[in-house]
């Protein structure tokens, strides 16, 4: 097939398809509409220039980076070893990766309480031993915001690894490279736009997580409250300032997915 | 102070988490009018209400009771944003005076019980809470509600009375999430209402507050105008004001009118 007649094909979608998408981003749009709908726009900055939303603003940008960092440090890893590694009990662990996507976050951060809380199964030991009690400070928003968050990174690159053609790592292999050295050469260009766009879909979870924050790290101004705690109590409280919040939340979630998009994952 | 430290028995995690998860679940579906009643209640009240669902249930055959436990603000939020609810009872009159005042009342609320607040510790009271004073600890895990939710502004009024500035690690968006940390022993201390100590299933001490500093809590509520069933929501209203349904509150605890 020409070039010339790919483009084409990219130029003159079926009618229907572009009923249906227009459908989708009306979807997708209407809650946007709805929220800029009822936001007090001349009250805006004096709702937003509080300590309360600095602070959550703040631990919101630190735990999510947190959750994208330590999600590709061990999720790149695991990813690989489920797509180039067979082994018995491979579906299970893949399900077992699958799991924060299908519980509902609140019971994950139970979970996540009765594992690692001061008297988890595993908290209790680790408390006795150091005194270190991860709920209700910074180390269980970021514990609880990575766990929800991890598998969009290891399902989006175990995805692009065995879609990676392994011939091209073989070759390298054979040219005397060693196994990190063909990963990093090899194997990592070519999944880079899709490591990218798991990162981006890991800080996106991130950024939003509410129900596993709350139930595991608990809820206070300045040291676990994020910036999705600090909308849901202001919803309770005055509805501007949760109006307000929210379009902070999706005017910096937009731009930040906006700008990576053009720059990390434009279609190859 | 004279504490009388009173244990009951385990009150699932489960329960808040479902509670929390109502939250996020919009009242989807429909069904004829006639035989469902949407009830929007406290979060401090689930147990009690649970018992009045069955209670009535049993004494309107065919009749079912759906129960939409949340914490009163949110609950508020949704009849103010027309949420189909036939009758809606709150943990106080602050988060009720709103939808009055906003009409959407048939004949505006009537106080159903009332309570009073507790201290709760987890089983065995492992961080030596003795009264008020401890919660100005830096060394415990304190835990209140948030200042959004009744439970929340009902215990800061304590401890301002009680002169008391708590040192929080946690302000939970309601009873239940908070009752369930001071269970699993997560948080030293809380303070909620009497009844949740009373009712819980719990792993959970009381430690009683002196009356003097305590808060005597309203529980309003109210017939909803817009609601599907406004019928059955007075007939429930009715049932809760009741000779039966009274008896019920005071079961678990509440203080009756």
């Amino acid at each position: 097939m020409s070039r010339e007649k790919a483009r084409h094909g990219r130029s003159r979608p079926p009618i229907a398809f572009v009923v249906l998408a227009a459908i989708a981003v009306v979807f997708f749009l209407l809650p946007l509409i709805g929220l800029l709908a009822r936001t007090p726009w001349s009250d805006l900055v004096s709702l937003l220039a509080s300590e309360v939303v600095a602070d959550a603003l703040v631990l919101s940008a630190i735990a999510s980076f947190a959750a994208v960092t330590i999600s590709t440090v061990v999720g790149v890893p695991l990813a690989w070893v489920l797509a180039r590694v067979d082994f018995r009990g491979r579906a299970l662990v893949r399900g077992l990766v699958l799991l924060p996507l299908v519980l509902p976050p609140v019971v994950g951060g139970a979970a996540l309480l009765f594992a690692l809380g001061r008297r988890g199964v595993v908290g209790e030991p680790l408390y006795e031993a150091t005194g270190l009690v991860l709920p209700f400070s910074i180390w269980g928003v970021v514990i609880a915001v990575t766990f929800v968050s991890m598998p969009f990174l290891v399902l989006t690159v175990e995805g692009a690894l065995r879609n990676v053609d392994v011939r091209f790592e073989g070759a390298a292999g054979s040219l005397g490279a060693g196994g990190w050295t063909v990963f990093r050469r090899v194997t990592l260009p070519m999944i880079g736009p899709s490591l990218a766009a798991g990162m981006v879909l890991t800080w996106a979870r991130a950024i939003g997580e509410f129900g596993a924050t709350v139930t595991f790290a608990g809820n206070l101004a300045g040291e676990t409250q994020t910036l999705p705690l600090a909308v849901f109590v202001a919803l309770e409280t005055n509805r501007d300032t949760a109006t307000a919040l929210s379009l902070l939340m999706v005017a910096i979630s937009l731009t930040v997915l906006v700008l990576l998009r053009d720059r990390w994952l434009r279609p190859q | 102070m004279a504490a009388s430290t009173l244990r009951y028995g385990r009150l699932r995690a489960v329960s808040a988490v479902a509670v929390i998860g109502f939250l996020f679940t919009s009242c989807g579906g429909s069904s004829d009018a006639s035989d469902e009643i949407r009830v929007s209640a406290a979060s401090s009240l689930s147990r009690v209400f649970a018992e009045l669902e069955l209670a009535f249930e049993a004494a309107h055959p065919g009749v079912d009771v759906v129960l939409n436990l949340a914490a009163s603000s949110l609950l508020r939020e949704q009849i103010l944003a027309g949420a189909p609810v036939d009758a809606y009872a709150s943990a106080s009159t602050d988060t009720m005076t709103p939808v009055v005042v906003a009409g959407l009342t048939v004949g505006g609320a009537t106080t159903f019980a009332h309570g009073s607040l507790a201290i709760a510790v987890p089983f065995g009271n492992p961080g030596n809470v003795t009264g008020l004073d401890d919660f100005g600890s830096e060394e415990l895990l304190i835990g209140l509600c948030d200042i959004a939710v009744p439970c929340g502004t009902y215990a800061r009024q304590v401890m301002s009375r009680a002169g008391v500035e708590p040192a929080i690690d946690t302000n939970e968006p309601n009873v239940l999430s908070l009752l369930t940390k001071i269970e699993e022993g997560e948080l030293d201390a809380g303070i909620v209402y009497m009844t949740d100590v009373r009712s819980a299933s719990g792993e959970v001490e009381g430690i009683e507050i002196p009356d003097a500093v305590n808060v005597a809590a309203d529980y309003p509520i109210a017939v909803i105008v817009e609601g599907p069933n406004t019928e059955g929501g007075r007939a429930f209203v009715d049932f809760v004001m009741s000779g039966v349904g009274q008896e019920i509150l005071a079961g678990f605890g509440f203080v009756t009118p």
